[in-house]
């Protein structure tokens, strides 16, 4: 067979553009960027001077912002925040696996798998409906409660698997949602390939899927990381409940800001990366070769 | 010799009837060119032919295996019946070698290294040696439907179904198409095509069949089948066609 004419898809040549065109272009830049440094540099000071300079900022500071009790209350927060990072992975590991294992049941065909539909269904539908904090109250006191033989009475531990059920729920729906997103035409492109059914959903459906969701799928894990607070409702010394009670022992509250500030400290990369993501999947789709 | 039969095939979708009691025989080494307006049935038939629709009454058979048995293993007919589909259809997460090389390992279980040998040979035959390693959004759309092709004869299929490959191409693209089904034809593998480009039907067709509601109105060597059709349906589609 003969080589077509192709038109070049990848052009190796810079494309031409006006010396004169170009050097305007680049003056308009270096205005754009003076003017945005001043507009940001003189409204942040106006700021910063109408919030110090207001009567109440003092106590304000005092209260929030007191750099002595930030330095003493810091090693048994950051301490204390070891555990919720401890509990965020943790969870994090299991509940990427059971929700995809729960996206995969409600996905079934067979009739012979009928129950394992209902129950991912009931599952979903029930830990959706239920407030978090509800699940780690009923697990981490009523666990307990049963006085099981063999079976821990960790608030850790129950706070974990509260967390790791009902985010399950959610993960489980964004897979799903990947899966189903996919359209039937590879499917159908799979199986006339003599795939059988499993091996197209592990080999041409999942792989799509998980790439499509990894933007929602992060969104969650965000959302995550700052329910691990949560657990502090059982008792266990997580960075909440270590601010708590610094702020009670010395009725300040500047141990809130810095618990807050750790935990933006520990979602912010990860925020930036799913913003970096669904932009460079806009991108692809706006591209649009397909 | 007759390779693949259809008979009296049914299928409709819902309340609307798609095939009402179909017949088509392909011998072997044949090309069958399937012509007829949208929605005459022509995809329906050849989803029909490889299992990807269940048919609702009649048989087909493909050599000494029976398509629509109730207890047919559709993945193994479906090694001997190769589909490319108009929208390519390609893995977009996968490169052109992994897109080509996936059922031969999986379904087969062939080695990587020797499906990989085997996918390179048929895709230089092809003018493709240099894609390879591409992924499918990097490539023309002509380029895809090419890979599409490659991917369907690294199954070694008996039989090769055409489902409008060139409908979705720039008008530019189609020939490069046309030319590795022309190649298949000289190397007699068995094809039946649904296609809207007549010229290409007329000359490489050895019968075409026109299909209107669901079923075929008429049959016949293209030269007679384009020169001096028999029915006033086939006349009006054809004089419609050539308009265009």
């Amino acid at each position: 067979m003969t080589t077509p004419a192709e038109a070049p898809l990848e052009a190796p040549t810079i494309p031409y553009v006006d010396p004169v065109r170009r050097a305007r272009a680049r003056a308009r830049g270096r205005r754009d960027g003076l003017i945005a440094s001043v507009s940001t540099v003189v409204v942040f000071a106006i700021l910063a001077y109408l919030i110090t300079s207001s009567p109440g900022w003092p106590k304000v500071q005092e209260t929030f912002f007191n750099v002595d009790e930030a330095i003493s209350a810091w090693p048994s927060l950051i301490k204390a925040f070891v555990l919720n990072i401890k509990i965020f992975l943790v969870a994090e590991f299991f509940i990427l696996i059971l929700s995809l294992l729960i996206a995969l049941g409600r996905g079934l065909r067979a009739p012979v798998a009928l129950p394992v539909r209902i129950l991912s269904t009931v599952y979903v539908d029930f830990f959706r409906g239920v407030p978090t904090i509800l699940v780690i109250l009923l697990l981490g006191f009523g666990v307990p409660a049963l006085q099981l033989k063999g079976v821990t009475n960790s608030p850790v531990v129950w706070g974990t698997v509260a967390l790791i059920l009902s985010y399950t729920a959610y993960v489980a729906e964004v897979y799903r949602a990947g899966i189903e997103s996919i359209h039937p035409s590879q499917r159908a492109a799979a199986r006339s390939l003599g795939l059988s059914s499993v091996q197209t959903t592990r080999y041409v459906v999942l792989p799509q899927a998980v790439r499509r969701v990894v933007p929602p799928l992060l969104n969650d894990f965000i959302a995550l990381q700052k329910e691990t607070a949560l657990v502090s409702l059982l008792g266990p010394i997580e960075v909440l409940r270590s601010a708590q009670i610094d702020a009670s022992a010395n009725f300040n509250y500047t141990a809130y800001v810095v618990a807050a500030l750790l935990f933006v400290a520990i979602t912010l990369p990860l925020t930036r990366f799913t913003d970096w993501l669904q932009r460079r999947d806009t991108r692809r789709r706006m591209a649009g070769a397909m | 010799m007759t390779f693949l039969v259809v008979n009296d095939v049914h299928k409709g979708f819902g309340h609307l009837p798609v095939l009402k009691g179909i017949n088509l025989e392909v011998d072997l080494h044949e090309v069958v060119v399937l012509i007829g307006a949208s929605g005459s049935g022509k995809s329906t038939l050849l989803r029909c032919i490889n299992g990807l629709e269940a048919v609702d009454a009649g048989e087909v058979r493909i050599g000494d295996l029976e398509v629509t048995a109730p207890d047919v293993d559709l993945d193994a007919v479906r090694q001997r019946v190769g589909i490319v589909f108009q929208q390519f259809n390609l893995f977009p997460h996968m490169s052109v070698i992994d897109n080509v090389t996936l059922a031969p390992r999986k379904v087969q279980g062939q080695s990587r290294s020797r499906a990989q040998d085997a996918a390179r040979e048929l895709l230089a035959r092809f003018g493709l040696a240099d894609k390879a390693d591409d992924y499918p959004d990097r490539l023309s759309g002509g380029q895809q439907q090419r890979v599409a092709i490659v991917r369907a004869l690294a199954m070694k299929p008996e039989v090769m179904l055409f489902d409008e490959v060139t409908s979705a191409l720039d008008p530019l693209l189609v020939g490069e198409v046309l030319d590795v089904i022309r190649e298949l034809k000289q190397e007699g593998m068995t094809i039946v095509m649904a296609t809207h480009e007549m010229g290409f039907a007329q000359e490489v067709a050895d019968r075409v069949c026109f299909l209107d509601g669901g079923t075929v109105l008429e049959e016949a060597p293209p030269a007679l089948l384009f020169g001096s059709p028999q029915h006033a349906t086939t006349r009006s589609f054809l004089a419609r066609v050539a308009r265009i």
